[in-house]
């Protein structure tokens, strides 16, 4: 169980890692939000699982942070969004040329 | 040390990297909305590290600590959001 | 179709599943079935629900049934296997070295009418591959997808990314 539970723990990180690295390659605001608020979701819902496998006597509390989470992290994205489009920024499109193939 | 303490620490390396690529992010910007979506995105990741700290620390209370930061993040993202909906971004 | 209204005075039903949510948070929260705890919880989920009554509407939006549990365990099963599946799609778009993106804003319309289900099927496309809830206007959600095919419509973009939710959202909200 506890081995079990510390590679959940490895792999809910890698997810929170790739979904920071998300933030970091993607090429626009409505992009970054995508990639951030997925990745990160899904690492921290593991990260509870596995701290719910080392520790069992915690489940009720994680799964309440799970469920909160689970709620608020994408109506906060959402949020973001609307305002981003309200304020008139807009998104990126992958310019034509690109099709072609840059280097 | 055993396979699973080894297993934590990969885990909390892991973290720190993701939380290094966030500040990355919100230092260069460009715009004020790319640092908001990655003060967002830091809080969650905070919130999932600090849950993983809970066992290797020996107390639930860093689970407490992890809800109403959690919580209390998303209303401060939520309001900040509302500034600039309502004007005031770059 | 019912007509929903944030100002009217919440009926019974909708009182008591607020009251009801609120102590099953409590309950997870505090951990313990103990009777002085189970008493300070139900005092503080009613001076919670009291407090928070005009907003307390949202919860009119459930059909309550005896098929509610068995169609919300479908949805939670449905949308874990859409946000891991979202997940990996998303760690092979950003790991990529060639970015395969062709992002653009599309809308779809939606046949749920209570805010509850709107709220739902807008976090659900939200976690799910490539798309991104950008605005809830009435029965039309603006969604920013990550991969848009070429000359995709609203009813297309409507088949491809809600239908699926909708269908099983369907089976406990309206």
């Amino acid at each position: 169980m506890n081995l079990l539970g510390s590679l959940l723990l490895v792999v809910g990180a890698l997810f929170c890692f790739l979904g920071a690295l998300g933030l970091w390659r993607m090429p626009d605001v409505y992009n970054r939000i995508q990639a951030g608020t997925k990745a990160v979701t899904l690492g921290t819902l593991t990260t509870l699982l596995g701290v719910a496998l080392i520790q069992p006597g915690w489940w009720p509390k994680l799964l309440a942070i799970g469920g909160l989470l689970l709620i608020t992290n994408p109506i906060g994205s959402s949020v973001i969004a609307r305002a981003l489009l309200r304020a008139g920024v807009d998104p990126w499109h992958r310019p034509e040329a690109d099709k072609r193939g840059t280097p | 040390m055993t396979l699973a303490e080894l297993l934590q620490l990969v885990a909390l390396t892991l973290f720190a990297a993701a939380i290094l690529l966030g500040l990355l992010r919100l230092v260069r910007g460009p715009a004020t909305p790319d640092r908001l979506v990655a003060a967002d995105t830091l809080t969650v990741i905070a919130t999932a590290l600090l849950a993983a700290l809970a066992p290797r620390l020996g107390s639930a209370l860093y689970l407490d600590v992890a809800l109403v930061y959690g919580v209390l993040a998303f209303v401060g993202v939520v309001a900040l959001a509302r500034i600039i909906e309502t004007g005031g971004v770059r | 179709m019912t007509p929903h209204s944030h100002s009217a005075a919440p009926t019974t039903a909708t009182t008591l599943t607020a009251l009801l949510v609120a102590l099953l948070l409590w309950l997870l929260l505090t951990g313990s079935l103990d009777g002085q705890e189970l008493f300070i919880g139900l005092l503080v989920a009613v001076v919670t629900v009291l407090l928070a009554r005009r907003r307390s509407a949202l919860f009119d939006g459930i059909i309550w049934s005896s098929q509610l549990p068995g169609a919300v365990l479908l949805y939670l099963g449905y949308f874990l296997r859409a946000l891991v599946h979202a997940n990996l799609d998303m760690a092979r778009r950003i790991l990529s070295p060639a970015l395969p993106i062709r992002p653009a804003l599309v809308q779809v319309r939606t046949e749920l009418t209570s805010p509850l289900g709107r709220l739902l099927l807008a976090n659900s496309i939200t976690l799910t591959p490539g798309t991104l809830t950008v605005e809830v206007e009435d029965a039309l959600l603006t969604i920013h997808w990550i991969d848009v095919p070429p000359d995709t419509d609203i009813d297309a973009a409507t088949r491809a990314i809600c239908a699926d939710f909708e269908r099983y959202l369907r089976g406990f909200v309206r």
